[in-house]
C-alpha cells in the first residue's frame, strides 16, 4: 500500500469538507473493495475519509412501507434487521448471501452501489424496487445513478447518505454465483411495486445493473414463472469472460428470473 | 497396545497449531533482519535491454537492488533439472539455462529480474516498483500445442522448436498391429488441465550469513531440506554443504510445490552475502500463482483396442506436456517415468506404447503436483475405460473386472512390477458401499425432480515409495531414492527419532511415534521426532512422492532393529541369559519364562554407563539406517461417484463419493482416513472447479481466488472411505502409501459421473457450470438433428 492520509469524519458535512481539502480522497466505507485494491496498489488516493463512524449514515429505519438505509450500514446489519426482514425479506436475504462472514461485517451498502461493480448484489435490488439515493447534495434515482460499469451519477466528493425505497408487494432475488469469487454470474432482483413488476439484472451485462423490460411486460400481466418461459433473453450485450461466455450468461438470467419469481 | 500401529491416536503436533505455537518460516525474526522484493516480469517473453536501479537505490531505507548480471558474475550457477530424459532417438534432454534472476531474456510473468533489499518490506516493495527495466516484447506462446507448431516463438536456443524431449515407452509396432486386429477401438482427446497448487502457507526464506566463520543458515519452506542443501552447494555454488545449515521447520503444506529449489531462495542466499544482512522473502498470494510450479497440464490423444471378448488388447497414448519456461527440478519426471509406466492401470494390457514430447512454454514451470504423473496417468485410463464400456454397450463396472490383473507379482509392458493386490475387492467393497445395484432407482426418482443422474468409476493404480536407488539411477534420476532413520535412546529410556522424511501436514509425529511405541512397548509420550535441520539429522531425502510410510518408516524399523539387537545383547549381560531368550514387551526387556527382566529406561542407563555391557560392545545406544526399497510400491483402489446436475444452469452436485483404497498397512486410520478426504478434495477441486487460464499474450488471468476456485466445503460431500488392504511384500512393516490416492483415483470417476448423468461424453475439467450446461445443449441440439 502505497502511503495515504487516513481521516474519520464524524458527520456529513465534515466527510465532505474533508474531501474537497483532499488532493486525491476517497471515502472509506468498509472498504471491502477499496482496501485490497490499494494493497495491490492498483489505487493510490492521497487521502481516506472514513464514513463509517457517522451516525446520520448508520442503521435501517422501517416507517409503514417506507424503508431507509443508511449508506454505512453493514451487511450484516441490512441481513440481521428483523423490521426490514417484516417489509422486505427479499433485501435481507440478499445482503445474507454477500461475500462472506469477514465482508459482511464490514462491507456496507453505500459502498457497493458507489462503487457499482457490474456483479455487486445490491444494485440489482436497488433498480428493480425503485430506490432513492440519497447524497449530501441531491436525490438520485435509481435509474440515474447506475451509469455503468464502475461508474455511477455521484459527482467527484459526493457522499451518499441513505437509500430509501417503498416495500414492494412481493419480490425475491435469485442468484447464481461465480465459482470462485462468489459474485453473482447473474443475478435478477424482481420486485412486484405499486409502479408495475420491474426486473433488474446484475452480474451478466456488459454495462453492468439493467431492467429486463421484456421480463416486466411479461409479469405485468400474470405474475408467476410460468409467464417468464415466452421471453427469451438475448447473448447480445452479456458480459464473457474465462468463467462463461454470454450465451450461458443470457441463459443464466432466464433460469434465475423464473426461480426469483417461483420464489416469491 | 492402544497406541500402536492400527490406533487412532490424535494428533501430537496438533496442539502447537491449535494455540498459535506453530513455527513456519515467516514467523523466524533474526537479528539484523532485512526484507526482499523481487523486480518481477510483467511480460511473458522479452529481452532484457538494460536494469535502471539509481532511482531505487536513492530511496531511504533500501540497502542493495541487485541483478542477475552480478549474481551470475559471482558464480552463482543455473538452476538444474535433476532427472535426465532421454529422447527416442539417443539424445538427451535440452535444458535450456536459467539463472535464478534473469540476464539477458524474460521467458514468463513473474520471472524474477532483481533483488531489492531493504529495511522494511513496504520499502523493499515500493522501490521494486522503482526499478526501471527496459524490456523489448518478444512474441508469446503459452500453450503445448501451439509451442510444438512451426513458427513458434522460441524460448530457449538449445532446444528448437520448443522440443525439451521426445520420449517413448512401450513398443509402437506390437502395439499398432494388436490395435489395427482389435474387434472395438475407443479413441479419445484428453486434457488434463493445469493447475495452480495453493498451498495455505505461501513460500518463504530467511537467509543469514555469517561473516565470522563463512558460514550460511537457511530457514525455507521445503518438502526436502537435504536435497535443498545439496543442490544449493553443489549446483547453485551458493556455499559448500558444511557451511550451508538448511531447516524447513513447520511448513504449512507442500503438494509438491516445495520440493523444488527456487530462484527466491537462491536470490536471498545470495544477497545476505552480499548485503552482510539476513534477508526474508514471504511469497504474496499473487506471487503464489504466478511463480510456485504449476501441475498437470497434458494434452492427450489416446487409443485403446479390445477383441471381441472386450478384453483389452492394446493402448496407444500419445502426450504433449507444457514443462512452462524452464525445465523445475523433476520436470522431466513428471510426465514419464510417473505417466507412461502406470498406462497399465489395474489392467492385464500385453500392448502398450506411449508418447510424450515436452514443451517449452512462456508460463511459470511445471513440476510435481501431488500425484505426479499418476493422475494423469489414470485419468487416461480411467476415461478410456468408462466410455469404452460405454461404446460397446456393456457395464464399465464388468468391463474392467474382465480385465484386472489378479496374478502377483504382475510385469506390465512399461517397467513396472505390480507386486500385489485384489482390485476385484476394492471394486466389490465400493460397489456394495454405494449400492451401484440401485442407482437406476436414483437416477429415476432424480430425474422425478428434474435433476440428471449420473455414476462414475475410477479404478486406479499408483506407483509410490520411489525407488530402488539403482533402478532410478537407471532412468535418469540425479539422486538415490533411499530413506535415513536414527533412532536414539537416550540414558533415561526416552527415544529420539530423526527421520530424513519431512512432515509440511502429513502426521509423522504421531505415526512414526506409533510405530517405536508398538515395538518397544513405550507410550508415545517418550517417543520425540526430530526432522527438517540438516544441522540436526543425517542426509535424507525428504517428503513426496507417498514416500515416508513406505521408506520413511521403514528406515526407522530398520533402525530400530538394530537398537534392539543391542537391547538384546545387554539384556542377555545384565540378566545372565541366552540372547534367544530375550523378549521385548511393555517397556521392559525379560527373560522368556521366568520373571526376570530390566526396564526400558535401566537398559539405556547400562547402555550409557557402560559399566556393565558385554565386553568390546561399544557404549550408547543410537542407530542408524539407510534404507532403499526393492520395489516401488502400488496403492490402488476403487471410487465411485455419483452427480446431479442441474440442466437447467450445468451445476454439478456431487451426492455421493464412495473410496475403497488398498494401502496395504495402515499405521493411523485417521491420519489416512484425513489423507484420502483431501486428496479427493484436491481431485474433486481439479474435476470441477480449478483451471489455471494464461491469456494469449501470457498474462496469468487466474491470478487471485477471484479467478481460480478452490474447493468450498459446501463443493464437497460426506466421503464414505473404506479400506479393503492386501499386504505390501516389498518392506517390513507391509505399507503402500496413501497421500495421493484421493487426487489420483477422484477425477475421472467425476468426469464419469457427469458424463453419464448428462449423456455427453466431450467434457473436459474443470467441468463448471458453463461447461456441462454448453455439453448439456450440444447433446441436445445433436439428438434433435439425429
Amino acid at each position: 500500500m502505497y502511503e495515504t492520509k487516513y481521516h474519520k469524519a464524524s458527520s456529513v458535512d465534515e466527510a465532505v469538507s474533508l474531501m474537497g481539502a483532499a488532493d486525491d480522497g476517497k471515502l472509506l466505507s468498509g472498504g471491502q473493495t477499496l482496501l485490497p485494491t490499494m494493497k495491490a496498489h492498483l489505487a493510490a488516493p492521497s487521502d481516506l475519509v472514513d464514513v463509517s463512524g457517522i451516525a446520520d449514515m448508520n442503521g435501517v429505519g422501517v416507517r409503514g412501507n417506507v424503508i431507509s438505509i443508511g449508506a454505512a450500514t453493514t451487511h450484516a446489519e441490512v441481513a440481521g434487521n428483523a423490521a426490514l426482514q417484516n417489509a422486505c425479506a427479499a433485501v435481507t436475504d440478499l445482503a445474507a448471501n454477500i461475500g462472506d462472514p469477514a465482508v459482511r461485517h464490514m462491507g456496507t451498502i453505500g459502498g457497493s452501489i458507489a462503487n457499482n461493480d457490474p456483479a455487486a448484489d445490491y444494485p440489482a435490488a436497488l433498480l428493480a424496487l425503485g430506490a432513492t439515493i440519497k447524497t449530501n447534495a441531491r436525490d438520485i434515482a435509481a435509474e440515474d445513478f447506475f451509469v455503468g460499469l464502475f461508474e455511477t451519477a455521484l459527482e467527484d466528493d459526493e457522499v451518499i447518505v441513505s437509500i430509501g425505497f417503498e416495500a414492494p408487494e412481493k419480490a425475491c432475488y435469485a442468484k447464481f454465483p461465480n465459482p470462485a469469487s462468489r459474485y453473482a454470474m447473474a443475478g435478477v432482483f424482481v420486485a412486484k411495486t405499486a409502479g408495475g413488476a420491474r426486473v433488474a439484472v446484475t452480474g451478466a451485462g456488459d454495462d453492468g445493473v439493467y431492467r429486463q423490460s421484456d421480463m416486466e411486460a411479461a409479469l405485468d400481466g400474470n405474475w408467476s414463472a410460468g409467464a417468464l418461459t415466452g421471453v427469451s433473453v438475448s447473448a447480445d450485450g452479456m458480459l464473457s469472460d474465462m468463467h462463461g461466455d454470454a450465451t450461458y450468461r443470457a441463459n443464466l438470467v432466464k433460469v434465475m428470473a423464473g426461480r426469483a419469481v417461483a420464489g416469491c | 497396545m492402544s497406541e500402536g500401529i492400527g490406533a487412532r491416536v490424535l494428533r501430537k503436533e496438533d496442539k502447537r497449531f491449535l494455540i498459535g505455537k506453530g513455527r513456519y518460516t515467516d514467523d523466524i525474526i533474526e537479528q539484523n533482519q532485512a526484507y526482499a522484493a523481487f523486480v518481477r516480469s510483467p511480460h511473458a517473453h522479452a529481452a532484457v535491454k538494460s536494469i535502471d536501479a539509481s532511482a531505487a537505490e536513492a530511496m531511504d531505507g533500501v540497502i542493495a537492488v541487485l541483478n542477475g548480471a552480478q549474481l551470475t558474475g559471482d558464480g552463482i550457477g543455473n538452476i538444474i533439472c535433476g532427472w535426465g530424459v532421454t529422447s527416442k532417438d539417443g539424445s538427451p534432454m535440452n535444458m535450456g539455462a536459467w539463472s535464478a534472476l534473469a540476464t539477458d531474456k524474460v521467458r514468463y510473468v513473474g520471472d524474477a529480474v532483481a533483488i531489492v533489499v531493504a529495511d522494511s518490506l513496504a520499502t523493499a516493495r515500493l522501490a521494486a516498483e522503482m526499478v526501471e527495466v527496459d524490456y523489448d516484447v518478444l512474441p508469446v506462446v503459452v500453450n503445448s500445442v501451439d509451442g510444438l507448431s512451426d513458427g513458434a516463438p522460441q524460448l530457449h536456443e538449445n532446444a528448437p522448436g520448443n522440443l525439451v524431449f521426445d520420449w517413448e515407452l512401450g513398443n509402437e509396432g506390437p502395439t499398432d498391429a494388436a490395435l489395427a486386429g482389435a474387434a472395438f477401438t475407443t479413441e479419445m482427446d484428453i486434457v488434463n488441465n493445469r493447475l495452480s497448487p495453493n498451498a495455505m502457507e505461501p513460500r518463504a526464506a530467511i537467509a543469514t550469513f555469517n561473516e565470522a566463520d563463512d558460514h550460511y543458515t537457511l530457514y525455507t519452506t521445503s518438502q526436502n531440506p537435504h536435497v535443498a542443501r545439496l543442490v544449493l552447494s553443489a549446483f547453485y555454488n551458493v556455499a559448500p554443504e558444511h557451511k550451508l545449515r538448511v531447516i524447513a521447520p513447520d511448513v504449512g503444506g507442500g503438494f509438491g510445490s516445495k520440493i523444488y529449489i527456487y530462484p527466491e531462495e537462491i536470490a536471498c542466499l545470495w544477497a545476505s552475502m552480499k548485503t552482510n544482512r539476513s534477508v526474508k522473502w514471504t511469497s504474496d498470494r499473487t506471487e503464489a500463482f504466478m511463480t510456485d510450479a504449476h501441475g498437470r497440464d497434458h494434452v492427450t490423444h489416446a487409443k485403446i483396442g479390445f477383441d471381441k471378448d472386450h478384453k483389452i488388447v492394446g493402448l496407444k497414448v500419445d502426450t504433449k506436456a507444457n514443462l512452462g519456461a524452464y525445465m523445475s527440478l523433476f520436470s522431466s519426471a513428471t510426465p514419464t517415468y510417473l505417466y507412461g509406466t502406470l498406462l497399465s492401470g489395474q489392467y492385464n494390457i500385453e500392448n502398450i506404447y506411449c508418447n510424450v514430447k515436452a514443451v517449452y512454454t512462456n508460463t511459470v514451470p511445471v513440476d510435481a503436483y501431488r500425484g505426479a504423473g499418476r493422475p494423469e496417468a489414470s485419468y487416461v485410463m480411467e476415461r478410456m475405460m468408462e466410455t469404452a464400456a460405454r461404446e460397446m454397450g456393456v457395464d464399465p463396472a464388468e468391463l474392467r473386472r474382465k480385465n484386472f490383473v489378479t496374478e502377483f507379482p504382475h510385469q506390465t509392458p512399461v517397467i513396472m512390477a505390480y507386486d500385489s493386490g485384489d482390485f476385484a475387492a476394492n471394486q466389490d467393497q465400493a460397489m456394495e458401499a454405494a449400492d451401484y445395484a440401485g442407482f437406476e432407482a436414483r437416477r429415476a426418482e432424480a430425474a422425478s425432480r428434474g435433476k440428471l443422474r449420473g455414476i462414475g468409476f475410477s479404478n486406479y493404480i499408483e506407483a509410490c515409495g520411489i525407488a530402488p536407488s539403482a533402478a532410478v539411477g537407471s532412468l535418469g534420476a540425479g539422486v538415490g531414492l533411499w530413506e535415513s532413520a536414527e533412532v536414539r535412546v537416550n540414558p533415561v529410556g526416552t527415544i529420539e527419532v530423526l527421520t530424513g522424511s519431512h512432515s509440511h501436514g502429513q502426521g509423522h509425529e504421531t505415526t512414526f511415534t506409533q510405530i517405536v511405541a508398538e515395538r518397544f512397548g513405550l507410550p508415545t509420550e517418550n517417543i520425540q521426532i526430530v526432522h527438517g535441520d540438516t544441522d540436526k539429522v543425517q542426509f535424507g531425502m525428504g517428503t513426496y512422492g507417498s514416500r515416508s510410510g513406505a521408506v520413511g518408516m521403514s528406515a526407522i524399523v530398520k533402525a530400530m532393529d538394530k537398537v534392539e539387537a543391542k537391547v538384546k545383547k545387554i539384556g542377555a549381560h545384565v540378566l545372565e541369559a541366552s540372547e534367544d531368550d530375550i523378549i521385548i514387551e511393555d517397556g521392559a526387556v525379560k527373560v522368556k519364562g521366568t520373571d526376570k527382566q530390566m526396564l526400558w529406561h535401566e537398559v539405556g542407563l547400562a547402555a550409557y554407563t557402560a559399566h556393565n555391557i558385554p565386553e568390546g560392545m561399544e557404549p550408547g545406544l543410537k542407530e542408524t539406517s539407510f534404507y532403499d526399497p526393492s520395489n516401488f510400491t502400488f496403492p490402488a483402489g476403487c471410487y465411485i461417484c455419483e452427480v446431479e446436475v442441474d440442466p437447467e444452469t450445468g451445476t454439478t452436485q456431487i451426492v455421493q463419493f464412495v473410496a475403497s483404497d488398498d494401502f496395504g498397512t495402515i499405521i493411523n486410520p485417521m491420519i489416512v482416513e484425513g489423507q484420502v478426504h483431501g486428496g479427493i478434495a484436491q481431485g474433486i477441486g481439479q474435476a470441477l472447479l480449478e483451471g489455471v487460464v494464461y491469456d494469449d499474450s501470457g498474462q496469468l488471468l487466474s491470478a487471485s481466488y477471484m479467478d481460480y476456485a478452490m474447493p468450498r466445503a459446501h463443493d464437497l460431500p460426506n466421503y464414505s472411505v473404506h479400506h479393503q488392504s492386501t499386504t505390501c511384500p516389498g518392506n517390513p512393516l507391509g505399507m503402500k502409501g496413501c497421500g495421493e490416492a484421493g487426487a489420483i483415483g477422484s477425477p475421472p470417476a467425476v468426469i464419469n459421473a457427469i458424463t453419464d448423468a448428462i449423456g455427453n461424453n466431450d467434457l473436459s475439467m474443470p467441468a463448471t457450470p458453463a461447461k456441462v450446461w454448453a455439453a448439456i445443449q450440444a447433446a441436445g441440439a445433436k439428438q434433435a438433428a439425429e
